[in-house]
């Protein structure tokens, strides 16, 4: 524990991108395999279950610090972070005493409390808390509450991983994906020389991830090297036929058994040792449906036969990564292409997300300007010759999306962030006028510059009209132009409608409330069909 | 809200029992001024009371020395109705906190205070007093401060990185007692000579002047050009911070100063490499342990997000309640 510490307070300590990749690549080089392993883990940003719930954290900190309740969520509202606020609140550790190793101390301290009675845990947290100091004890209170942003990408890790290992960065992205327990073994294959099998049979391939597109498509060079496709407004996923079995892994990489069955029954008419990359859609009878009916099926772990349905899915695929069991990756875009065919010709059930055929880049905008009605979100350009990369590169594949809708909406509300913007009023709600009234139609914590934000923090403060737990009701007075991506019909909601994916465009200083939007505007931008 | 020997008005918290104003927000007939920072030293009023050592800052920030009349601590003077008396604050040199004392009874006012020890500055003395009007700057138990010899050691073992790797090591802290005070933490533990901000060079003169022992200092102004100030250490505001200044030091490292690092958010959002945790106001233990030193039967927080600190003393069975002066000045 006192060497990841000792990590973190490097990481912690600057914020040179190369001094973060040293310190890394020195502790995956001194640091036993068991301990790496987990550091491995938590760095990568996977999700470590939640042994403790931070209602019980919150009572214990209450216990351990002797402070009354309200002042500890009063210090949780302006710090931001549980594990944090809690560190900070716990009296000083007794000193000298043995700090256990990263393992040791998830092994035999933190993973056995699922075992305890309630009185037991809180006493081992406890009994932890009073014996780790500065950073280690922090580090503790990220583990128990199964967070872990501290400032450093999954890329970076990687760099550094493949920096110890002496092999390519994309192996090490590679053996990062899919499932892996956080075991010596595991670490010791992370970093060991290149070698043909030390791949499970599920293990998907980093994703490839396309760029936007900021300049005309012109810039791009001969319109005859690329090849457009529409852009799928759906879930990312790379679906996998190896060794008789099937495994769908989504973008966030999680694998999505039993979720969509009907696309895992397809998969089992395609060729031993393939493996596509392409989009989940909602889909019936050769079309898109909204967004809202896939939505239906996430977080549905076995749908049943009505869901099916009614939101029925389908694989749009739109690559070919690996063909009779050989890696395709290296191959130009156009062999893929080719390799998709004949893959997809042997199966049924699954679908090629078809290529938009266009002679010149004069035809392009036009098409695009067709996204809307034909439910995707602009179109995808790639080069023909482009192989399939790891992670977000520019230059070979770019999304150019259509112009997002947009609309002034009122502040109204306004709750701390968390993480980076922990402490500050970032999260916020805004409305519109639905006759005299204003009504909340969207949630946005992105888009304003650190200055808009610390200015806007300190009027909140000053301009509070009523708590209810951190959420802050403020004076309607400022409006701020927001863009969003499309809007449904939702009966949740009080204002009938949901967003997709709004976000700050600007801080109308210019405006006033009355200038703001109406709700029956919004309105009309609903789909024919729920309008 | 009672009405007693102090309410807040427009001008600020006023006295009518001795018709004056303490730390005033905008010009009145007359004032008496704790300290020189800018949230409580304003110009424009006719008369000024301050703490003797503060004189030289005060004129320096605010100017109208005519106006300026110097309190020794702890010697009690009449205004009107009322019987003043300043007490060192341990803030920052020349800070002072105010008692007052009519037939009424007796108040305390801080303006900001620490208990921590400084060497630029006399240390806070408490008083026994009614009613204790409290800064509250840093209101809440995630504020505990580490002991000062400890910081002063991180940040000597953060510039010795820095010189290690000859690199410049970039300092940003408050421009008035915080810079002099790490200067004379430094005195004697490390080497000079430190750059100094423009904006720091007179401050730092009017301490030097008083005749405290700070580190060695240069202006950054007297560099030569093209000078890379390799494993130096540079002291400047925290207005300094990415403005085109901060191109005369090619790969510095970055640190701020303040009781705002204990907060791990508020140092990544600024985008300083290091956070150093040290304070010129009072932790939540000192607030809660002055109050009790003053042995107030009741306790108003001033300055700072109050409703904290008043909860917890109001149930530690304290009558107590919390002021916002600004918002006052806004409804008059
Ligand atoms: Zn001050
Ligand atoms: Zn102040």
């Amino acid at each position: 524990m006192k060497r990841f510490a000792a990590l973190y307070d490097r990481l912690d300590r600057t914020t040179a991108t190369n001094a973060k990749l040293a310190a890394l690549v020195d502790y995956f080089r001194q640091a036993p395999a068991a301990d790496a392993a987990w550091a491995v883990r938590f760095l990568t940003g996977r999700r470590f279950k939640r042994l403790v719930n931070t209602r019980e954290l919150r009572e214990w900190t209450v216990a351990a610090s002797g402070l009354p309740p309200w002042l500890v969520e009063d210090s949780y509202e302006h710090v931001g972070d549980l594990a944090e606020t809690m560190h900070l609140l716990l009296p000083d550790a007794q000193q000298d005493q043995p700090t256990p190793t990263l393992h040791a101390l998830i092994k035999q301290q933190i993973q056995p409390l699922r075992q305890l009675d309630d009185e037991a845990r809180q006493q081992r947290v406890t009994e932890l808390w009073s014996s780790l100091s500065g950073s280690e004890r922090f580090l503790l209170n990220k583990i128990l509450t199964g967070g872990f942003r501290v400032g450093v990408s999954k890329r970076l890790v990687t760099r550094a991983l493949a920096e110890v290992a002496g092999v390519d960065s994309s192996l090490i992205a590679h053996r990062l994906m899919g499932r892996w327990q956080a075991t010596p073994d595991f670490f010791q294959r992370l970093i060991a020389p290149a070698s043909d099998d030390d791949l499970d049979q599920a293990t998907p391939y980093p994703f490839f991830l396309a760029s936007p597109l900021e300049d005309e498509p012109e810039t791009l060079g001969e319109a005859g090297e690329w090849q457009a496709e529409w852009k799928w407004d759906g879930i990312r996923a790379q679906l996998i036929r190896r060794g008789g079995q099937t495994f769908i892994w989504s973008r966030g990489e999680e694998l999505m058994e039993g979720r969509f069955p009907e696309i895992e029954a397809a998969a089992e008419t395609l060729p031993d040792g393939s493996v596509l990359d392409g989009e989940i859609m909602a889909w019936r009878d050769g079309q898109p449906l909204p967004f809202a009916v896939l939505q239906k099926r996430i977080g549905r772990k076995k749908p049943g036969p009505k869901t099916l349905q009614t939101a029925p899915v389908a694989f749009l695929a739109y690559d070919c990564l690996e063909q009779d069991a050989e890696d395709l990756r290296d191959q130009p875009l156009r062999e893929r292409m080719t390799a998709l065919d004949q893959v997809l010709h042997k199966a049924c059930g699954l679908h090629r997300s078809e290529c938009i055929a266009f002679d010149d880049w004069q035809a392009l905008p036009e098409l695009k300007a067709q996204s809307r009605e034909r439910g995707v979100e602009g179109i995808m350009l790639k080069h023909l010759a482009s192989p399939y990369q790891v992670g977000r590169k520019r230059g070979d594949w770019w999304k150019w999306k259509v112009e997002p809708y947009t609309f002034d909406g009122v502040l109204i509300y306004a709750q701390p962030g968390h993480g980076r913007r922990s402490g500050l009023f970032t999260d916020y709600t805004f409305a519109v006028h639905d006759g005299n009234e204003l009504v909340p139609v969207a949630k946005a914590y992105s888009g304003l510059t650190q200055a808009e934000i610390d200015r806007l923090d300190r009027w909140i403060r000053n301009h509070t009209r009523e708590r209810f737990g951190p959420v802050r009701s403020v004076e309607p007075v400022h409006v701020f132009e927001l863009a969003f991506e499309g809007i449904q019909a939702s009966p949740r909601h009080k204002s009938g409608i949901a967003m997709r994916f709004p976000r700050i465009h600007r801080w109308r200083e210019d405006l006033t409330v009355a200038d703001a939007d109406r709700l029956d505007d919004l309105k009309k931008l609903l789909p024919d069909t729920q309008r | 809200m009672k009405k007693g020997l102090l309410y807040p008005d427009a001008g600020g918290l006023y006295c009518p029992a001795g018709d004056f104003w303490i730390d005033p927000l905008k010009p009145v007939p007359r004032a008496i001024i704790t300290h020189a920072h800018a949230d409580h030293a304003r110009s424009g009023n006719a008369e000024v009371f301050a703490a003797t050592p503060g004189i030289p800052v005060l004129d320096h920030r605010v100017g109208g020395a005519d106006a300026l009349s110097a309190c020794d601590y702890g010697q009690p003077f009449e205004l009107g109705q009322a019987r003043v008396t300043l007490f060192p604050a341990g803030h920052i040199l020349g800070s002072a906190t105010v008692r007052i004392e009519t037939g009424d009874g007796i108040w305390g006012v801080s303006g900001d205070f620490k208990r921590a020890p400084d060497p630029t500055c006399a240390p806070f003395e408490p008083f026994a007093c009614d009613t204790w009007l409290t800064e509250c700057t840093f209101g809440l138990p995630v504020y505990r401060w580490q002991d000062t010899t400890e910081v002063i050691d991180e940040i000597i073992d953060w510039w010795q990185g820095c010189r290690d790797q000859q690199r410049p090591a970039v300092l940003f802290c408050y421009a008035l007692g915080k810079a002099q005070r790490v200067l004379a933490e430094l005195h004697g533990r490390a080497e000079g000579p430190v750059w100094l901000h423009g904006a720091m060079q007179p401050l730092t003169d009017c301490y030097r002047a008083q005749g405290l022992d700070l580190i060695e200092t240069r202006p950054v102004s007297a560099a030569e050009k093209g000078y890379r100030f390799a494993g130096d250490l540079i002291m400047a505001p925290p207005s300094a911070a990415g403005s085109p200044w901060m191109r005369r030091f090619p790969k510095h490292g970055s640190g701020f100063v303040s009781g705002w690092m204990r907060i791990r958010g508020n140092r990544r959002r600024r985008g300083y490499d290091r956070g150093f945790v040290l304070s010129d106001h009072a932790d939540w233990p000192a607030l809660i342990q002055t109050a009790q030193d003053m042995g107030a039967r009741r306790v108003i927080t001033i300055h700072g997000n109050g409703e904290a600190l008043s909860g917890f003393l109001r149930e530690q069975g304290i009558d107590s309640e919390a002021w916002n002066l600004r918002q006052t000045l806004r409804q008059a």
